[in-house]
């Protein structure tokens, strides 16, 4: 009998949404269990397996010194290291505290903050390991999850979409909620991967699944700001993508915050 | 000759997020029993201020990926307060409809796949499987329609988009409520059936005397709103909250332990306590069945609250399937309201209890100041309480043995620690 393929589930700073996804596979959970050993997955299972692992889930950011050096050790024991969301992939909402004094922070929600061990910034695990393949959103699509857990046994890369959400709305026939109703959206610089949901729920894209390829940022703030949209009120919409920290998103609202002062 | 005797459990299994349970003995006296988190700290509470108030219900859901609707919940409620305004009627329906579908998913993933494991001798939901693949199919079916209901009214299920300080972006269509029903009512039943599984399992015998906790409204089993309810007969309005229950440090511990004010002892929040403070407002199919589940009324057994849970799934079907048959769209999505300066509470039941938010705003619409109280930094010291009470019963049993119950005993409380964690004040213990 051939070897089954070992996964292994792990989490830094984040909210276990993304790991919930893989339970959330409700009419496939079974029979993946039955082709996958699940070797590590503390929330799910009690039974836990030391690496090496064949595949590894990684959700969450660094935030710790420890945390910094688990991420080495599950490198070293992992194959194949698949981020899974944004925080993994982009340092997540809690990287807003890399554009603030950190110490501050932690003054305003601790009592004691000299007991926690926090770094200043939130980042993604690709600034500290090398990272086999990236799944974004916040939360990731259980969908692309699946075929990144089948193609992984196919022993094939995983193909997931790299077009923006603009693009599915128009797949899908949602109205322009910008052109018909003036709402700003981040749509049209945003990966797809959602299937453009926001849009057909009459708000404007947030940008949870973090800059799609090669982005024209420039471009959507001059319109944004054509509608009405304060560079201010922009500058949080990126940051507060849940991706805000992802390069291109960054850069873009370093930029506006740089030409409001 | 003294003897010491240290248990430890380094990484709790089946539970939301990360800890560790630690247990010092001195010659057979309980020294020191900790509920150790060392999930990182995300500070949410700093990076909400100077957020627009709208994008709050967006940021609050990313606290818990297995509870959001409850941060959204409690984060609009808290708003609307500081805006002075009451959202009624047909968008106060939906938003109890929304969190039926929060309840059935979350609730149905800790009893289905985290819990019962524990009562049949398995390490995993996908072990228990293999010879009970009916039971652990029906769990992951009643999880699926929590879910569904939350991908069409909130528009996905993990982080749902739908919610709006006021209402909603777009109420849904009636098709896309009507096209639920048929799977609702199977899962009414089968809700109902596995209800009475689960009520048939051995329980470890546990009595504490516990102070229960939670929202309370005459009229309907509390979820969104209500004066908070206490057993010994205190009721407060949320936006007293933080003069009656408090979290005071202590010295043998760097955990800062959630207290009543007035008596200085600890509480408990989750289904137990909704249980027995609002039984009498359960529908009549929940309630029905947790008379004939000969369910205690107070039941004081930590380990039953697994049978709490499930009549709260059933009963999240029922007001479900209500909601869904009235519904008639009509109206605005969501009401208006004018930016003033301000500060709001609200509390309202997360799966596993209690979640309070309090937010002050300005007059520019931005977040001032948050504080956000989430049910496990509260039962925390709870459930320190309760090992202390349940280990002298169990000290002549291996390592292990204690270990493994002392586990199963946090688990009852469905502790949901990604969210306690960015509250808790603790220090960071590996266990090393």
């Amino acid at each position: 009998m051939s070897h089954k393929p070992r996964l292994a589930v792990f989490k830094f700073a984040s909210c276990d949404g993304c790991q919930l996804s893989l339970v959330a596979l409700e009419d496939e959970l079974l029979a993946l269990a039955e082709r996958i050993d699940v070797a590590y997955f503390l929330e799910a299972s009690s039974r836990v397996e030391p690496g090496p692992y064949d595949v590894a889930l990684v959700e969450g950011s660094i935030t710790t010194p420890e945390d910094a050096q688990r991420i080495r050790q599950i490198r070293r024991d992992s194959r194949f290291l698949v981020t899974i969301g944004a925080c993994a992939t982009a340092g997540g909402i809690q990287a807003l505290r890399n554009w603030a004094d950190s110490a501050e922070f932690l003054r305003a929600v601790y009592a004691s903050p000299e007991y926690i061990h926090s770094l200043a910034t939130s980042t993604p695990i690709s600034s500290h390991v090398p990272v086999d393949f990236e799944l974004r959103g916040c939360p990731i699509n259980k969908q692309q999850l699946l075929e990144v857990l089948v193609s992984l046994l196919g022993g094939r890369r995983p193909r997931t979409p790299v077009h923006s959400v603009c693009l599915q709305c128009k797949r899908r026939g949602t109205v322009c909620v910008t052109v018909a109703q003036g709402i700003p959206c981040l749509g049209p610089v945003t990966h797809d991967g959602c299937g453009a949901i926001c849009p057909s729920y009459n708000r404007g894209c947030y940008g949870c699944y973090g800059p799609c390829e090669q982005p024209n940022l420039e471009s959507l703030s001059d319109q944004c700001q054509v509608i009405g949209v304060s560079r201010e009120t922009l500058v949080r919409s990126l940051r507060n993508s849940f991706n805000g920290y992802a390069p291109e998103f960054r850069a873009e609202s370093d930029r506006l915050a740089g030409e409001e002062q | 000759m003294s003897e010491e005797r240290t248990i430890r459990v380094e990484a709790l299994t089946r539970v939301e997020g990360e800890g560790a349970l630690h247990i010092r003995l001195h010659n057979g006296n309980i020294e020191d029993v900790r509920l150790s988190i060392y999930e990182p700290p995300r500070l949410f509470e700093a990076l909400l201020r100077g957020r627009a108030l709208e994008d709050v219900p967006d940021i609050t859901a990313r606290i818990c990926g297995i509870c959001p609707v409850a941060y959204q919940m409690s984060s609009v409620h808290a708003l609307e307060a500081a805006l002075g305004v009451q959202v009624m009627g047909d968008l106060r329906a939906l938003r109890r409809l929304l969190y039926c579908g929060e309840w059935i998913e979350s609730h149905a993933l800790h009893v289905h796949m985290l819990h019962v494991p524990d009562f049949l001798g398995y390490e995993s939901a996908l072990a228990l499987a293999k010879d009970h693949p009916d039971e652990v199919n029906r769990g992951l079916r009643l999880k699926k329609h929590g879910n569904q209901l939350l991908d069409v009214l909130g528009g996905r299920a993990v982080h749902p988009i739908n919610v709006a300080v006021g209402g909603f972006y777009r109420l849904p269509r009636k098709e896309e409520l009507t096209r639920l029903i048929p799977d609702f009512e199977w899962g009414l039943q089968a809700a109902i059936d596995a209800a009475r599984w689960v009520a048939g399992f051995d329980f470890p015998r546990f009595d504490e005397a516990y102070d229960f906790v939670a929202v309370s409204h005459p009229d309907e089993y509390a979820m969104c709103e209500g004066p908070i309810r206490t057993s010994d007969g205190m009721v407060i309005d949320a936006d007293q909250f933080e003069k009656h229950f408090r979290e005071q440090q202590v010295p043998h511990s760097t955990a800062l332990q959630a207290v009543r004010v007035d008596t200085g002892q600890t509480y408990l929040l989750g289904p137990l306590s909704r249980m027995n403070l609002n039984r009498e407002q359960l529908l009549p199919a929940a309630r029905r069945l947790a008379d004939d589940l000969n369910l205690e009324h107070p039941c004081r057994n930590i380990f039953k609250s697994i049978i709490a849970r499930s009549i709260e799934i059933v009963q999240a079907y029922e007001e479900a399937l209500t909601i869904l048959r009235d519904y008639r769209p009509a109206g605005v999505p969501r009401i208006k309201y004018e930016y003033r300066q301000g500060e709001g509470a609200a509390a309202t039941e997360a799966p596993r209890g209690l979640l309070y938010h309090r937010y002050g705003v300005d007059a520019q619409g931005l977040v001032t100041e948050a504080n956000i109280v989430p049910p496990t930094s509260q039962n925390q010291s709870q459930i320190e309480s309760d090992l202390r009470n349940y280990l002298p019963a169990l000290l002549n049993r291996s390592d292990d043995e204690v270990a493994g119950a002392c586990e199963r005993l946090v688990r009852s409380y469905d502790p949901c620690i990604s969210c306690a964690t960015h509250f808790l004040k603790v220090s960071m213990d590996r266990g090393s």
